[in-house]
């Protein structure tokens, strides 16, 4: 079976949760910009977690298979069509071989995940199917998809079509973003690590898979900088925005000599000659991922024990999440259902209304 | 130095030997890395030796912060594993050709030919500090100081694989090809990394490297090399 691809969002790649324990050879992990939406677009299609799907930004493209399969997007609102019918994010559909799929704009969010079930079957790479961009791995021939492309598909589970029992509680943008200070806390000034928490930040447009830049006041580091550094190709000094080159990590913010903070990304390097003021927690991270041009961050510190039990808590509210999958209503809808449906938000299913095509 | 546990977020830790560049500073943050990853512990998920650090990858759901840094103080203070005797690798150099691009004008800076400049690259003894940056990119050290050079101010667009290059103090072979700021004096036909190749990345932490020149139809001829132990 095979997908293919008629038109393409710019950044449209291959994913699945990443490569695992290649740091120490050069090769971060790559993988979705939200993981927890690939996991439920996965599970949406009753395919195992480590399936491959597709990642888009701000708008996916048009879609078409040669055999009938069952699909679903998540990562926030956007807008789904079969010919003239809406679907609706958040769980899964059937497309048709003479239907045309489009995955339009994302409402509210960056990073868009198409999973169909069976998953996309491209070779793995070094243990994944993700697509590493910025050296070419994995994926198809290790880039971004373009109309054209033809994507195999693997074995599906199933042929159920899958709902959240209650909907996926929207992203809080506006709640604070939490961090642990460090590694290199040490590198500034009290008054700088002060702004950090005080100060908001903005989401700027100069942001990719590897890393995001925020606007804001500016982060000097104690000794000054050195601009030689700033293209990130690095050669160790001693100095201010130069530090002797050390691991990274995704969610780690990385100030270099412009003074304006990056938060690495799926996509960093591994390893880095710039101070990291601090760390975004891992439980917060897709959230900054989907934050949209121009929102604001506020940043908190908390503790590592309390990041920990964040990290638990996320974990624990995904797992149930995905527990609570249900089969979608056949040709009739309980009033439960119907409030579950975003009405309000112009997002509803006709497909679950009338039994969707036999 | 005693090691200083910096967090890196909730789910990895580095260890922290120093702040310079230093062959014990490095032997030290590879004895722990090699220790960890012969024995790990529940939860570990990776390791990454740099510089002057290791940075220890975790799982927060199976363990936590505090539990990782009192197995990695037990494993710090007890006899660990002797670490395996670093590797020598001999790396074929055809200084010269396309990837040369700043064989000429270096020299030139230094004062010297360019056959001088050669005979002091592939004279020197080089180790491998970390593999960062890019997969299998490895950073050497040991470069004769007369060969310490400033990185451009605008770095270039496509450097192939395999180029040969000086950035600061630092001697590299480039893994992959993309944008640098190093100076470039030649390429080898070995492939530092190559993702189909049963060991993806040829070169570890910890490894001596050599350089000697080869014409390039010796170069387009040389088979992958094998490393020997160092004595």
């Amino acid at each position: 079976m095979t997908l293919e691809i008629l038109s393409a969002s710019p950044m449209l790649s291959v994913q699945d949760a990443g490569r695992r324990g290649l740091r120490g050879m050069g090769v971060s992990a790559s993988g979705p910009m939200d993981p927890p939406a690939l996991a439920l677009a996965n599970a949406l299609c009753a395919n195992p977690a480590d399936a491959a799907a597709l990642e888009f930004a701000a708008f996916g493209g048009q879609v078409r298979t040669d055999a009938p399969v069952r699909f679903a997007v998540t990562g926030g609102m956007c807008d789904i069509r079969i010919a003239d019918r809406i679907l609706a994010p958040d769980e899964s559909h059937w497309l048709h071989p003479d239907e045309t799929l489009t995955l339009g704009a994302l409402r509210g969010a960056s990073w868009g995940y198409f999973a169909v079930a069976g998953g996309i079957d491209t070779p793995p790479v070094l243990g994944s199917r993700s697509t590493h961009l910025r050296f070419a791995l994995g994926g198809l021939d290790g880039r971004r998809l373009g109309a054209g492309d033809r994507l195999p598909i693997g074995a599906a589970f199933g042929d159920t079509l899958l709902r959240l029992a209650v909907p996926v509680p929207a992203r809080r943008f506006a709640d604070p973003v939490r961090i642990l200070p460090g590694p290199q806390d040490g590198s500034f000034s009290d008054d700088v690590l002060a702004r950090l928490t005080t100060s908001p930040f903005t989401v700027t447009d100069r942001r990719d898979r590897m890393a995001f830049v925020l606007d804001g006041p500016d982060l000097p580091a104690r000794h000054g900088h050195d601009d030689s550094e700033r293209h990130g190709h690095d050669y160790p000094a001693r100095h201010g925005h130069d530090i002797v080159s050390d691991g990274t990590m995704p969610g780690a913010i990385q100030v270099p000599g412009t003074g304006k903070p990056m938060v690495l990304m799926a996509e960093c390097q591994t390893t880095g000659g710039y101070p990291k003021i601090a760390t975004v927690i891992s439980a917060d991270l897709a959230r900054l991922a989907q934050m949209p041009v121009g929102t604001t961050v506020r940043f908190a510190t908390m503790t590592r024990d309390a990041a920990e039990d964040a990290a638990r808590i996320a974990h624990a509210a995904r797992a149930a999440l995905i527990a609570s999958l249900t089969p979608k209503a056949d040709r009739t809808l309980s009033s439960e259902y119907l409030l579950s449906c975003d009405l309000v938000g112009g997002f509803h299913d006709p497909e679950a209304v009338t039994g969707g095509p036999a | 130095m005693t090691p200083v546990f910096r967090a890196c977020g909730e789910r990895a830790v580095t260890v922290e030997f120093g702040d310079t560049i230093d062959p014990d500073v490095n032997d030290a943050v590879i004895r722990l890395g090699a220790a960890l990853d012969a024995a790990p512990f529940d939860g570990m998920v990776e390791t990454v030796p740099t510089y002057r650090s290791l940075l220890i990858v975790y799982d927060p759901l199976v363990v936590r912060g505090r539990a990782v840094e009192r197995q990695v103080a037990d494993r710090l203070s007890g006899e660990g594993p002797a670490p395996a005797p670093p590797r020598r690798w001999r790396i074929p150099v055809h200084y010269g050709g396309a990837a040369a691009l700043d064989l000429e004008n270096l020299a030139d800076e230094k004062g010297m030919t360019p056959d001088a400049l050669i005979a002091l690259h592939s004279g020197a003894d080089y180790r491998v500090y970390m593999i960062g940056f890019a997969p299998g990119f490895a950073y050497l050290g040991g470069v004769p100081e007369r060969l310490h050079t400033p990185r451009l101010t605008t770095p270039r667009q496509h450097v192939p694989a395999g180029a040969i290059g000086l950035g600061g103090q630092q001697a590299s072979i480039n893994s992959v090809a993309g944008p640098s700021g190093w100076r470039f004096i030649g390429q080898t036909p070995v492939r530092a990394f190559d993702p189909r190749r049963a060991d993806p990345v040829l070169f570890r932490a910890g490894d001596r490297i050599a350089f000697y020149p080869v014409s390039a139809d010796e170069a387009a001829q040389a088979a992958i090399p094998e490393p020997e132990a160092a004595p």
